[in-house]
């Protein structure tokens, strides 16, 4: 099995950004085809039959997504796309957006005729400067179109589209903490219920996707649904970026129809361990998401039920590889020191047990850990996920948990010897998270 | 002398406003936009600046004040010219990005977060950039580099002191 590139198809090609390049290799043909041959419900038919799930990082089926919204119901909606890609090790959006720029806003019109939606906006992380420049040209091209705007195609449909800057704040890739940024607050999660499709920007019905889903809608309808859903597993429809990096050979982001063998991933296709060291570990889906050792990984496939039956998650599918010499407890603790920094500081459990997570594992990265450290994280992992409005205490709690079961030995060595963890960064990285007045 | 937008920043914030429904939940809306048009033009976001963008955004400074303590992007004091954001996440940890941001603070003469007293370079660590198909990768002020190492590090920095 080899790389099969639906988003990635032409995408190194020179000005491939360029409108010109896109419509070369058949741009924005899907929206005539939407726009003028199809229903709303046709529209809508095809991306259920196409198995497509959110690729933002928990799965959810689109084409159940898109049948929440009501389109006859009276006064604005809105139509988000999250470009805040910030889960560490994942970089797949952010190549979307500076090389094919004109997937994603084909996407969003076509969904956005499909649910009569008014208006949308593409959230992007702060720190993505250049790929928001990408993305800003790129709807002035649409516009002078008329691929956006009002009357789109003739057909008497209006839609407008915008981008937005964050400002740097992992949690604003929760749904609802980019709703409240977008409507110039702190970034905190909402409760649910009220979902977006009822209570969202501004209280009104609201679509949210990743980059990538909205990517995959143009080559649902120009092939068709059942096309789509025939590249992956009966369960997991379609193709999805993979994007490796860490100890590997070739570092990178790859489409993959999903199912492939991970084995053929990452031996034949991204070059296997780098400098042909052993495998020791990988991350399969970004940060959040449990480790799982080399010997987990017989017989895996790169689908979101194959690497869930392994005890992980296919999350955002950032494959973070690490070889035989990797101190797992230094990774658990830059991870933590990450979530340390990011929690937003809204729900108590989430904001102490983050804090505390961090100060034990520091502890014991610095030679100071207690052999009851290790049993008092799994305790208090019990009272912070449950407890909290968003998934970030799983987000933390899950993956700490999963190092140190399967790394226990070297917990254990670190805090039997003292050994002493080189700091990472001579910095105090507690105080980050303790004196500044903000938690994000 | 209170802030306000020079001729520059005063267009991008009518670009801005554009963008939003034209009511005061729509006003709110830009006062993350505002923050950073107003960062863009002075460097950092202090009191003034929160007072201004208040008033244009007709919200209250206690409201503006707290989304830019939010938000770690808006930096609350003057930076160097030149905002080295170095990601040592897990990724670029791995291939020594967590080093090479050690190594240059040494090399500056500053400790993490401090600025040099020339006024050129701040040195930051910051977390996951979103480049880990090229870690380790640095941020300066917009601008990525990728795949550093400490050698390309102070070509950078030469270069920078070059401008």
């Amino acid at each position: 099995m080899a790389e099969k590139k639906v988003i990635l198809d032409h995408i190194d090609d020179v000005g491939e950004q360029a409108l010109a390049a896109y419509q070369a290799h058949g741009g924005y043909k899907a929206l005539e085809k939407a726009m003028k041959q199809m229903t709303p419900a046709q529209i809508l038919e095809e991306i259920k039959v196409s198995n497509l799930r959110g690729r933002g990082g928990a799965g959810f089926p689109a084409g159940i997504k898109w049948g929440f919204i009501n389109r006859e119901a009276p006064g604005p909606k809105y139509l988000i796309c999250n470009a805040d890609e910030g889960e560490p090790g994942t970089f797949k959006d952010r190549k979307i957006m500076t090389s094919k720029p004109h997937i994603i806003i084909e996407g969003m019109v076509i969904a956005a005729y499909c649910m009569g939606l008014d208006a949308g906006y593409i959230y992007i992380r702060g720190e993505f400067y250049e790929p928001y420049l990408a993305m800003d040209k790129a709807i002035e091209e649409a516009y002078a179109k008329g691929y956006l705007g009002k009357n789109i195609l003739g057909t008497g449909f209006n839609f407008d589209l915008y981008t937005y800057l964050g400002a740097g704040a992992y949690i604003c890739g929760d749904e609802t903490a980019l709703m409240n940024s977008l409507e110039g607050k702190r970034g905190y999660p909402r409760l649910k219920p009220p979902f977006p499709a009822q209570f969202g920007l501004y209280g009104r019905p609201t679509t949210v996707h990743n980059v990538e889903t909205f990517s995959a809608v143009a080559p649902i309808i120009e092939n068709g649904g059942k096309w789509y859903a025939e590249l992956g597993t009966p369960k997991s429809g379609g193709t999805k970026l993979f994007g490796i990096s860490g100890h590997v050979e070739k570092p990178g982001v790859y489409e993959l129809n999903l199912g492939t063998p991970w084995k053929e991933f990452f031996e034949d296709i991204a070059g296997g361990v780098k400098g042909g060291k052993k495998l020791k570990a990988i991350i399969p889906g970004g940060s959040s998401t449990p480790v799982l050792l080399a010997e987990e990984l017989d017989g895996m496939l790169l689908d979101y039920e194959s690497i869930q039956a392994k005890g992980s998650m296919l999350g955002t599918g950032a494959v973070i590889v690490f070889d035989e010499t990797t101190d797992m407890v230094k990774v658990a603790y830059r991870a933590m020191k990450f979530y340390a920094h990011e929690s937003c500081g809204q729900c108590t459990p989430c904001r102490e047990g983050c804090d505390w997570y961090y100060d034990i594992i520091s502890r014991i990265y610095h030679g100071e850990g207690r052999v009851e450290d290790l049993d008092r994280l799994e305790d208090l992992g019990k009272y912070i996920g449950p407890n909290t409005i968003c998934a970030f205490g799983d987000a933390f709690v899950t993956p700490t948990l999963a190092f140190i079961r399967k790394f226990r030995g070297e917990f254990l060595e670190y805090i039997r010897k003292g050994k002493y963890g080189q700091e990472t960064t001579g910095a105090l990285p507690g105080s980050q998270t303790k004196s500044e007045v903000s938690h994000a | 002398m209170a802030f306000t937008f020079n001729e520059s920043s005063m267009k991008e914030f009518q670009k801005w406003e554009k963008k939003f429904p034209q009511n005061p939940e729509g006003r709110r809306s830009l006062v993350i936009p505002a923050l950073w048009i107003s960062q863009w033009q002075h460097g950092y976001v202090d009191r003034d600046i929160v007072n201004y963008v208040a008033e244009i955004t007709q919200t209250e400074p206690l409201h503006v004040w707290g989304v830019a303590t939010f938000y770690t992007l808006y930096n609350k004091e003057k930076k160097g010219k030149f905002l080295l954001q170095f990601c040592t996440n897990i990724t670029c940890s791995l291939l020594g990005g967590d080093e090479i941001f050690v190594n240059t603070c040494k090399k500056l003469g500053i400790k993490p977060g401090e600025t040099t007293s020339d006024g050129m370079f701040t040195a930051l660590e910051v977390e996951c950039l979103g480049a880990c198909g090229s870690s380790p990768t640095l941020q300066v002020n917009d601008k990525y580099y990728v795949n550093m190492t400490d050698a390309e590090v102070d070509r950078l920095i030469a270069q920078f002191r070059g401008k």
